[in-house]
């Protein structure tokens, strides 16, 4: 009888585990979808293995959300399996919608991450340089553990993604408008990410202290100055991804008197967050001295990691060259 | 003839964890191994990234409990600043953490450690889960935990911004305060938290200690081992959450050391394994001696039990009275029973509790005085609070202009690694005899672990059912012979 529902089915890569918390919190309303579906894998909650997967018919589940960033052999493998069985691929939040977080490990590669985690962080003793191996042999013991990718990657970069879910992590009010939408076949466009096709500055409450023509001097860190709760923050001289984001996300941080940060992604018409971040600037910066601009500009410290927070994998820039800085 | 038994979760700490159970020819357990596959290199990318970004960065290493990174993060920020929080702030931020710890132990309770307990550990497994509690304890209580996490998540995302991921730590304060109908409505909240932690105390005194069975399970030795253990402690010694002094006990409770966070590297250090991407830390002062018990060894232990034997007890009354029967039940302090760790959890949930109260009838709780701008030249600084997993330690060096030059991260969890390796093979020695493997094995060797609530258990925390194991046992040519399934 099961068989009727639509099968459904999770998985999480390079994560945290706030997507999962973010289904959680979906509280009594996730009881009814979970009335509406089989759930036919789950490793968080449900004891269904890698081998039931292979065993299932292709398309044979009817969407599976899967987030976090693809980083290790055995999330490539995993996710390529469960497109292979899935009808729909959702990438749930920013790190399998953008790289999220985790993909500001592209300015860095696997060598200097295993550098600083187990050689030259100041607690770790490790005076025989043992590091992490794929295969090891412990007392005649053998181990394996998963292969480390020198770059972090996003989901549409390992596998075709029919939808993205966006956020760091997603509201409810999108998760279940998704869920709704698919379950009722009330399907978007291909490659759709599901949330409004607008800005966050469209929604802000702050957007109508945005002066008429928007100019700014000095560029302020969140630290320097004491943040007015009603205004425009790049009004205030503050860096706000605002201008550069996707809405959908109740603006909870500028709720909470701090900028965005960009963990929505971009717009539909938009390519790349970062650039068109910067071209936002531009046109608000008081000045058309070449040189003042820049001097403006070089006062942003980190424009690479704040621009792009959420979205270097996926951006023009994607991973920093090693070569270049050794 | 060898077998290795595979106990795969496919869960997490930070993302997946799996035993390896290894027999000898006789039968028996040899080694027992827990590996972390999983790494996503926090302390390196951190490097670059302006100092008051790192608490918006760092909660993404869990998004189970991103409000203890973002606050050791955002208090390590103060230190990099030589800033100190306006008093309200303080105020604010501990609210923000009181309600964090409170929410996310009772939540463990219920969810993933109580049902153990509270349906019983030889239960059937589809029991043995929060539908099992609610059929053995009364349905309305259901409505009270679900309110409990409702309303301390509505806290936390007034506060906040988002309770998946906090926004509002900076250098020198908060980014938002609190008024006056706000405070008054979280009152509210906070003292129906006292009620709900002691009838979640009432609960665990009714069904387990009122159950002999069950007491002698918490106190048998398969759940026992011998180690240091660390907190953080106020200024009178007793437990603290958000700040204090680190200390650390022997096995026999002496002070071995209290430290400020600043001096954490002449107590730590950490071990590396080529068998897992997670580190082993342990104290310094005695070395690694392997995954050995007692005074001998470095290996030490942190989170709920730790805290309160590390502590000369709880910072609020009813707590303390709660603190002293435990003591009395387990034999002495320090207890070194591994299944007491939820005791102590619902002790610490009251603490938590009883300390929302206190902040929230302060009024000087809603002043307006929300940020010290940093002034000074920013440097180094560590932060740490204890995170409801245990002692949390954010370390980073910037430059000048307050860029990151350097990080440093020990996680809550990761401090208990080298004890959750033990705990693991010691049940799993104690229930494996012969070759025989029985059907109780399963959750009697995740008892062990979960007690920890490692944050492989971060995702399964708040799911009905325990956490999904599979054991497989393989004959020395690699062809399974049996398989065990728990769901």
């Amino acid at each position: 009888m099961s068989d009727a529902k639509p099968k459904v089915a999770f998985y999480w890569c390079s994560s945290c585990g706030g997507c999962e918390e973010s289904i959680v919190d979906l509280a009594e309303d996730i009881l009814k979808v979970v009335a509406a579906v089989d759930i036919v894998f789950w490793p968080v909650a449900l004891d269904f293995k890698k081998k039931d997967v292979e065993a299932m018919p292709d398309k044979s589940i009817a969407v599976t959300f899967i987030n976090g960033a693809v980083r290790l052999s055995e999330q490539e493998e995993m996710v390529k399996l469960l497109r292979r069985k899935s009808g729909l691929i959702v990438a749930h939040g920013s790190c399998a919608h953008l790289g999220g977080i985790p993909g500001l490990g592209n300015f860095w590669n696997k060598e200097t991450i295993f550098r600083r985690a187990y050689h030259t962080t100041p607690s770790t003793d490790n005076r025989d340089g043992v590091v992490p191996l794929e295969k090891s042999v412990v007392d005649g013991k053998e181990l394996s553990l998963p292969a480390f990718f020198d770059t972090v990657l996003s989901l549409n970069q390992v596998i075709d993604v029919d939808y993205y879910l966006p956020g760091c992590a997603p509201p409810r009010d999108l998760i279940l408008n998704a869920v709704t939408a698919i379950l009722e076949g009330k399907l978007p466009p291909k490659g759709a990410v599901l949330s409004p096709n607008k800005s966050v500055c469209d929604d802000c409450e702050r957007n109508e202290t945005k002066p008429e023509k928007m100019t700014i001097k000095v560029i302020k860190r969140p630290w320097e100055a004491l943040l007015d709760p009603k205004t425009c923050f790049l009004a205030q001289g503050v860096i706000c991804m605002g201008p550069a984001t996707r809405t959908g996300c109740g603006e909870r941080c500028i709720e909470a008197n701090m900028p965005c940060r960009g963990c929505f992604g971009p717009t539909d018409q938009v390519f790349d967050q970062g650039a068109k971040f910067l071209s936002a600037l531009g046109s608000i910066i008081e000045t058309s001295d070449e040189k003042e601009i820049e001097k403006i500009v070089d006062t942003i410290v980190d424009p690479a990691g704040t621009f792009y927070r959420f979205s270097l994998p996926t951006s023009i820039l994607r991973r920093r060259k090693m070569e270049a800085i050794r | 003839m060898s077998q290795k038994i595979t106990i795969d979760p496919i869960t997490r700490l930070e993302g997946h964890g799996k035993i390896e159970i290894f027999l000898d020819d006789r039968g028996d357990v040899d080694r027992a191994i827990l590996q972390i596959p999983e790494l996503r290199g926090f302390e390196q990318f951190a490097v670059g990234r302006p100092v008051e970004e790192m608490p918006r960065i760092t909660p993404r290493i869990c998004g189970v409990c991103p409000t203890a990174h973002h606050m050791a993060s955002t208090k390590t920020a103060d230190a990099v600043f030589h800033v100190e929080p306006t008093p309200t702030a303080r105020k604010i931020r501990e609210l923000i953490y009181n309600a964090f710890m409170f929410e996310d132990h009772t939540l463990h309770f219920f969810f993933l450690g109580g049902p153990d307990f509270v349906v019983g550990p030889q239960a059937p497994a589809a029991e043995r889960n929060i539908l099992g509690v609610l059929g053995k304890v009364g349905l309305e209580i259901g409505g009270k935990v679900i309110r409990a996490r409702r309303e301390c998540r509505d806290i936390l995302n007034h506060l906040c911004g988002k309770v998946i991921h906090p926004v509002c730590g900076l250098p020198g304060g908060v980014s938002k305060g609190l008024d006056e109908e706000h405070r008054a409505q979280f009152l509210e909240t906070a003292k129906f938290t006292v009620d709900f932690a002691r009838f979640a105390l009432k609960i665990f005194e009714d069904v387990v200690l009122k159950n002999k069975e069950y007491v002698d399970i918490v106190v048998g030795d398969a759940y026992k081992i011998r180690t240091y253990y660390m907190g953080l402690v106020d200024r009178n010694n007793k437990v603290n959450f958000y700040d204090g002094d680190v200390r650390v006990v022997t096995p026999e409770g002496k002070e071995f050391a209290k430290f400020k966070p600043e001096e954490y590297l002449q107590h730590i250090s950490e071990h590396v394994e080529p068998w897992s991407y997670i580190k082993f830390p342990f104290l310094k002062k005695i070395g690694w001696k392997g995954f050995e018990e007692g005074k001998e060894s470095g290996i030490y232990r942190v989170a709920p039990l730790a805290r309160l034997n590390a502590s000369d007890g709880m910072a609020t009354p009813l707590a303390q009275a709660e603190h002293d029967r435990m003591y009395e039940v387990l034999g002495g302090k320090p207890a070194h029973n591994t299944l007491a760790f939820h005791w102590a959890r619902l002790i610490e949930a009251l603490q938590a509790a009883e300390t929302m109260v206190a902040l929230l009838e302060d009024a000087g709780i809603t002043g307006t005085d929300l940020r010290n701008i940093p002034t000074r030249v920013p440097t180094e600084g560590v932060g740490i609070v204890e995170a409801p997993r245990g002692t949390l330690i954010h370390h980073y060096k910037t430059d000048e202009r307050a860029i990151v030059t350097e990080a440093n991260l020990i996680v809550a969890t990761v401090n208990n690694a080298g004890a959750i390796n033990m705990s693991i093979e010691k049940a799993a020695k104690s229930f494996i005899k012969g070759g025989q493997v029985s059907d109780g094995l399963l959750n009697m060797v995740e008892m062990a672990f979960r007690a920890y609530d490692p944050c492989h258990a971060c995702g399964t925390h708040a799911y009905p059912g325990g956490m999904p194991l599979t054991l497989n046992i393989y004959d020395h040519y690699g062809e399974r012979i049996r398989q065990l399934r728990r769901t």
